[in-house]
């Protein structure tokens, strides 16, 4: 690159670049449009939680309702993550490496939890296991509870997770090929064997990648749960309803305190997710050059 | 065993585990009450005297859960089996449709309770900015120029219902029954509204939180309880002329108390709401006692008169007649929206 | 390569567990997806043609689902130019916090939507910092179609962002000083040499974007004002129908919200796959 710009004739910036005023003015704009859109929303989330003070801050957190809804949200990621992972795999496997017809109406079935409406999400469980749905009566007269009780809040949550693993895994495995998968097999490994020790190695940032982001979401969130819930306070509640309900008694420093830890959670996320990006960016680019 | 196997089996774990948590968690008896939004300090006080009196009577513990939510969308979950021992919605016509739809309460619950199934009753007034100063004393003045009026939605909303009638009542009076001008004068109303959210917290904090309208139409406790959450010094609330006798029922859920076993708890539950002791507790939270006697005379002095207009009244005919003609789908709220073409 | 009609069933290839993952990706995507969805479409089937006719073209329905495909079509534009925007500063400039800004285009996706409504909300009423400003230019953003384009520009940011990046790092600057050695201006290298390529990216983050802002709802409802014919929202009007106890008007509109994602969703995939024949990446 400096050698084109050398050879253009000294102090001249490089031809595939821009002006430095253009460059910062394009650097502004963009961290502008990022500061109104996302650094004030999560700033005013964090600065509403602290109104009350620090003391109010951990009071507010370590309230029983609170607190039930912290393990209940734990307990929901921790079944819906993975099962969605589990899912991924397999999901990102068939498509990935292999030929097979239908492919594109199969990623996009994958795709369609990403875009359907969270209300309608938590509509559809309803309409099935509600006690006016199609399985309502039989699971009644078996004294299952689905709907408004735990296993309808993990249903809901697995929904609208489902694609975030496969979604990270397609296209990279997609991108690797099966050239290390056949060597390996052509040296004798089994099947298991060579997902474990060839496959999982090159795709396990991109894997935890994914499941991070299937957490986070898991984690927040609000319309289908809220379908789905029952808003029985301190048992179905998670965090993103217990933020709501304590939202409409007013108690707005204690809402955008529980708020604040989803948020801060959100974070925890991003950060993780850098680090993975910067060591996943080597491992793929020692992949590459192999 | 393969990953694949062993995740498999830690997430049929998880769901055995995630099934039983609730049944196997609390020893104690569990009664599950199923109420709108306004009423959480209501029923954290009741519930709590409620624990205590029964504990002395039977020397049984009992847990009292509660639910919160739009009345219409309660009414919805215990329809499609919320497992609600007791509902208290803020209508009667959304007990009536779990009655309907579910079949879980008959047909003549209202006559099961003393007054109408009613153990307290409010009204709808005003709140406004402190000082009044766009002069509101009247429904009548919310149709003037440059007035924003704050309600939420009547579709989801229990309070935004008694809210229209309320309206509605004043306009048949003062329009002297011409149904067209009181027509008129609702749908020039809702023009004024410029936020329609889902529920009566949700337009309280609208009005008050983010500073928007003029006038906030609100059940008469939610109007003290902002008074007393937001400041007095910043809002004061005005009483119109005519309102209505808003009468928020209470029901036992029989298709669920049967299954769960809590007859006679929910029985006594609903019992106690109509006891002197929660009749007080009814009155300090702002709801008009339907046994004043029982209340702290302080507490009774804060409602102020107003001529009251019962849902019973011939003008509206009781919930069966009024819920589809004004709020039903195409009913006069809708044709009030309908854009003129 | 991947023309889906000439294809066999299956390419037969050496790798093993074809059946096995495909055969656990289908029961699961059944089991949890497709089942739900069959007894939406089934409890809709139940009005008949003209039920659902009269439903799905209820004025009111209309209004609802335009002004959803209106305000996302506005979010997924602005997110459009902007996203390009953000992912060109951040693939080819490098500025300090470059880091940072990067790891924030994730936040909507971490952040639950009903907190961001709340915050959007509080931000942009006209006694919030950002509202009062609009205010005294004599906008009302908050509680306005223009709220609830602000809500569906920050849940559907990190798709065109997170789309265009990869591609825009992968292109080979020898292009571009190819086109400048051969006399092309900066701008009509970019115009010419890099847009085209990053067109296809582009196409599949808006359409990405568009689908996840349609369906939005908690963090909407906070910001929208609800007012009927002028800020609901196709996924309020769900719930207001339900709320009616009008179960089949809602599962009717559910289905037409369902069909569009659908539709968006498949010719995604199919660009990717077109794309990804031409190119040889996404």
């Amino acid at each position: 690159m400096s050698d084109v710009a050398l050879a253009a004739g000294g102090a001249v910036r490089p031809v595939t670049t821009e002006t430095r005023a253009v460059r910062r003015a394009l650097v502004a704009a963009a961290v502008v449009f990022l500061a109104l859109f996302l650094v004030l929303p999560l700033a005013a989330v964090f600065a509403e939680a602290f109104r009350a003070g620090l003391a109010g801050y951990l009071a507010a957190i370590r309230e029983p309702d609170a607190l039930a809804a912290i393990r209940l949200t734990l307990l929901v990621a921790a079944i819906a993550c993975p099962a969605n992972l589990v899912f991924g795999l397999a999901a990102a496997w068939a498509v990935a490496k292999f030929e097979f017809r239908g492919k594109s109406l199969l990623v996009t079935l994958i795709d369609l939890p990403f875009s359907i409406s969270p209300v309608i999400s938590g509509l559809v469980y309803v309409l099935l296991f509600g006690a006016q749905g199609l399985l309502g009566p039989w699971l009644k007269a078996h004294g299952i509870e689905i709907i408004f009780a735990v296993p309808g809040i993990v249903l809901a949550t697995i929904f609208v997770t489902l694609p975030f693993v496969a979604r990270e895994l397609i296209p990279l495995m997609q991108e690797q090929g099966s050239g290390d998968e056949e060597a390996a097999l052509s040296l004798g490994a089994g099947g298991w064997k060579v997902f474990f020790l060839v496959t999982l190695p090159n795709v396990k940032w991109a894997l935890l990648y994914g499941v991070l982001l299937c957490n986070a979401r898991a984690m927040g969130e609000f319309g289908a749960v809220s379908v789905v819930s029952g808003h029985i306070r301190s048992l179905t509640n998670t965090m993103p309803l217990q933020v709501e309900i304590l939202y409409n008694e007013y108690n707005f420093a204690a809402a955008f305190a529980v708020a604040s830890l989803l948020a801060g959670l959100a974070l925890v996320t991003l950060v993780l997710k850098s680090v993975l990006e910067w060591r996943y960016g080597h491992a793929l680019s020692a992949a590459g050059r192999h | 065993m393969s990953n694949v196997v062993r995740t498999r089996c830690a997430l049929a774990l998880g769901f055995a585990l995630a099934v039983s948590l609730p049944s196997s968690a609390l020893a104690d008896r569990v009664l599950l009450n199923v109420s709108y939004d306004p009423t959480r300090e209501l029923y954290r006080d009741v519930n709590a005297a409620f624990q205590e009196s029964w504990k002395a009577k039977t020397g049984e513990s009992v847990t009292i859960r509660m639910s919160h939510g739009g009345s219409g969308k309660q009414a919805r979950s215990v329809i499609d089996g919320l497992a609600a021992d007791v509902v208290t919605l803020a209508l009667e016509a959304d007990i009536d449709a779990i009655a309907k739809a579910s079949g879980k309460i008959p047909a003549g619950w209202r006559s099961r309770l003393p007054k109408n199934s009613s153990p307290y009753v409010s009204t709808i007034v005003f709140l406004v900015r402190k000082g009044n100063p766009k002069g509101i004393h009247d429904w009548g003045d919310l149709v003037k120029d440059g007035i924003e009026v704050i309600t939420p939605n009547p579709k989801t909303s229990g309070g935004a219902r008694w809210n229209y009638l309320a309206a509605w009542a004043w306009a048949e009076g003062a329009f002297g029954g011409d149904g067209q001008k009181v027509r008129q004068y609702v749908a020039e109303l809702f023009r004024h509204v410029p936020i329609l959210d889902t529920g009566a917290r949700g337009s309280t904090t609208t009005f008050a939180q983010r500073g928007l309208g003029d006038v906030l139409l609100a059940w008469e406790n939610e109007a003290f309880l902002a008074l007393a959450e937001f400041g007095e010094d910043r809002f004061e609330i005005v009483v119109p002329s005519v309102s209505v006798r808003a009468e928020p029922p209470v029901a036992l859920v029989d298709g669920n108390v049967d299954a769960n076993g809590t007859r006679d708890l929910a029985e006594a539950y609903l019992a106690f709401l109509y006891s002197p002791e929660a009749q007080k507790l009814v009155a300090h939270h702002y709801y008009r006692p339907t046994d004043p006697a029982a209340a702290d005379p302080d507490d009774l002095k804060r409602f102020p008169d107003v001529k009251l207009v019962p849902i019973d009244d011939p003008l509206f005919g009781g919930w069966a007649k009024a819920q589809p003609m004004h709020f039903g789908d195409g009913g006069t709220f809708d044709q009030l929206y309908r854009p003129a073409n | 390569m991947t023309s889906a009609l000439g294809l066999p069933l299956r390419r037969p290839s050496v790798l093993p567990g074809f059946g096995l993952a495909l055969g656990f990706t289908l029961v699961y995507l059944g089991l949890v997806v497709l089942v739900p969805l069959a007894a939406l479409v089934l409890k809709t089937a139940g009005l008949g043609w003209a039920g659902f006719w009269a439903l799905a073209t209820d004025p009111r329905t209309l209004s609802a689902l335009r002004l959803s495909f209106g305000t996302a079509l506005a979010a997924a534009a602005i997110n459009l130019v902007f996203g390009l925007l953000v992912a060109w500063v951040l693939v080819r400039y490098d500025f300090p916090g470059r880091r940072l800004v990067d790891a924030m285009i994730d936040l909507p996706f971490a952040l639950p939507t009903a907190v961001a409504g709340i915050a959007l909300a509080s931000l942009y009423a006209p006694n919030g910092p950002i509202g009062a400003l609009a205010a005294m230019a004599g906008l009302r953003i908050a509680f306005t179609p223009l709220g609830i384009v602000v809500a569906l520009t920050f849940v559907s940011l990190p798709f065109v962002v997170r789309t265009i990046q990869p591609v825009l790092e992968e292109i080979d600057r020898e292009l571009e000083e190819a086109a400048a050695t051969l006399g092309a201006g900066r701008l009509a290298t970019l115009r010419r040499v890099i847009l085209p390529t990053l067109v296809p990216a582009m196409l599949t983050g808006f359409a990405l974007a568009l689908a996840r802002a349609v369906g939005e709802y908690g963090s909407v409802i906070f910001i929208a004002g609800n007012i009927p014919y002028v800020s609901e929202i196709a996924p309020l009007l769900i719930v207001i129908r339900l709320e009616e106890f009008h179960y089949q008007a809602a599962t009717a509109l559910a289905c037409d919200m369902l069909a569009v994602s659908f539709a968006l969703l498949l010719a995604i995939n199919l660009v990717q796959a077109w794309s990804r024949g031409r190119f040889g990446h996404v």
